[in-house]
């Protein structure tokens, strides 16, 4: 029996591969059912004002949340799916989409009705292991539970595969914000702001929505291939045809330089992200207002959900190394011609920079799974995956700290706060330079870290 | 896609489950196009 079995019947790894006639077109909807429900984290902020006044309701009282303290909800839930992402990669890659897509609903919907329950006994601690930690380990084992199955299935376009779910994560926010708008406005009383109400609702729904992504999942048979692919049957010069055992992974330069690709690719994007709004309004100070910020960080949304679909599905037909080699080289030059737009007045040079950038930050998170099942092969991609997000926690420091430290050293000596971005944005563009050249350094991986035949068909027997 | 009836997944099906995140994410996606909109007004 295998180790998967413990989770029961229905759940195991063997009752999920597919049948003869089963079409691979409805895994992407699985995947995207689990990623379109975690990647509501990044609509997070909109409880934030709300919890500033559970007790005053109309206003702040001193006995209210400061959102200083709610902002480490976030941030806590973010550690937690690298850590988790880290730790259990091997446990999911394993056990099977299916159990792991389970655990990660009852954690993700978990973390919700723990949430509200801190909500409504007004403790912040509890909602700080809810939604942070049980939430940020759903946000983990969700995030990397279907990759692996995806390029199982897709093996001829591994990387539109993924890009397909990790859009759905960059997606999720739009329809998680009105939505929770919508749910605390009907909840809400003159005596009662209506947040724990929204996030119990949010738990059940989300929970109900992943367990659709779970019962149609479905694994492939082994040897299983796509009408007409031939699998090549030698190893190209970037795409290896050998399996890399995952902690074996970590012993490679190329785990480590593929490491920093993605931290500084997503440094860079998260840094303006966070700040975009702010960023166009003090650039162009009187022609953007707050609510065209608005309107523009929904625009910079948008490129971010469409270019991990767009970039991910590029690199099938010019390589990942090559897509790398985009985002940075094309990166710099939208970041050097930030400050020119600013100086020169020109708001709409200033979006469409943005507006790339943004596109390629997405991008570098969907095309990453591909780059890695080159690199290590197909049996321990997902595991692989996971350890590889301690990147996107560092760029989750690094970033804002950057952008946020330097514009404020900017203006405390004295530099106008229309150009007080525009060292920053040289920095990123170095930054995209030590990207590129880590790219650079980026080989196949040497034979002597490739699994053996016999290691391989002894995972096999285990797993399958 | 390959969308024709096969004998374990029927079109109905496909269409099902692409409608289950495709229309939520559709619904989602217009919203913020109308969001950003207002930048360029």
């Amino acid at each position: 029996m295998s180790a998967e079995s413990q989770f029961g019947g229905v759940f195991s790894r063997e009752r999920i591969v597919a049948g003869p006639g089963f079409n691979r077109w409805m895994v992407p909807p699985a995947a995207l059912c689990v990623h379109l429900c975690i990647g509501q984290a990044y609509a997070f902020s909109v409880f934030n004002l709300p919890m500033t006044r559970l007790l005053g309701i109309t206003k702040s009282t001193p006995d209210d949340w400061k959102l200083t303290d709610l902002g480490w909800i976030f941030s806590i839930a973010i550690v937690f799916l690298g850590l988790s992402a880290a730790v259990c990669g091997r446990w999911v890659e394993e056990g099977g989409p299916r159990r792991a897509m389970l655990t990660s609903g009852l954690c993700w919907s978990g973390g919700f009705l723990i949430a509200a329950l801190g909500v409504s006994l007004h403790n912040l601690w509890v909602i700080y292991f809810g939604y942070g930690v049980v939430g940020g380990i759903g946000l983990g084992l969700g995030y990397i539970s279907p990759v692996s199955t995806l390029i199982k299935w897709f093996p001829d376009r591994p990387g539109m595969a993924t890009g397909m779910a990790i859009m759905g994560f960059g997606g999720a926010a739009f329809i998680a914000s009105p939505l929770s708008v919508w749910l605390m406005r009907q909840f809400s009383s003159p005596t009662h702001v209506g947040v724990a109400e929204t996030f119990v609702v949010l738990g059940v729904v989300y929970f109900c929505f992943m367990m659709v992504g779970a019962a149609i999942v479905r694994l492939p048979a082994p040897g299983w291939q796509p009408a007409g692919y031939v699998a090549p049957a030698q190893s190209k010069k970037l795409i290896t045809t050998n399996n890399v055992f995952v902690y074996e992974a970590l012993k490679t330069p190329q785990f480590w330089l593929i490491w920093w690709v993605l931290c500084l690719n997503v440094t860079a994007g998260i840094g303006v992200l966070g700040q975009a709004s702010a960023m166009s309004q003090e650039m162009f100070p009187g022609r953007i207002t707050v609510v065209t910020a608005a309107g523009f960080v929904g625009l910079m949304s948008l490129f971010n959900m469409g270019g991990r679909f767009f970039w991910a599905s590029v690199s099938d037909y010019i390589g990942r190394k090559n897509t790398y080699f985009v985002f940075f080289a094309l990166g710099f030059i939208m970041y050097a011609t930030v400050p020119y737009a600013g100086a020169a007045g020109s708001v709409g040079l200033f979006v469409l920079c943005f507006c790339i950038i943004l596109s390629m930050y997405g991008g570098g998170f969907a095309t990453v799974p591909a780059y890695l099942r080159d690199m290590f092969g197909t049996r321990y991609v997902g595991a692989i995956h996971g350890m590889l997000l301690t990147a996107w926690s560092a760029a989750g420091i690094f970033g804002p700290v950057l952008v946020n430290y330097i514009r404020q050293y900017n203006l405390d000596n004295g530099i106008p706060k229309a150009q007080a971005y525009n060292i920053t944005m040289y920095l990123m563009a170095a930054l995209l330079v030590v990207g590129f050249l880590c790219n650079l350094f980026v080989k196949a991986v040497h034979q002597r870290h490739h699994m053996r035949q016999d290691e391989d068909a002894d995972v096999l027997a285990t797993v399958e | 896609m390959n969308a024709q009836t096969t004998n374990g997944t029927t079109f109905l099906h496909l269409t099902l489950v692409w409608g289950f995140v495709g229309i939520p994410l559709a619904w989602g996606v217009i919203e913020t196009l109308l969001s950003a909109m207002k930048l360029f007004q």
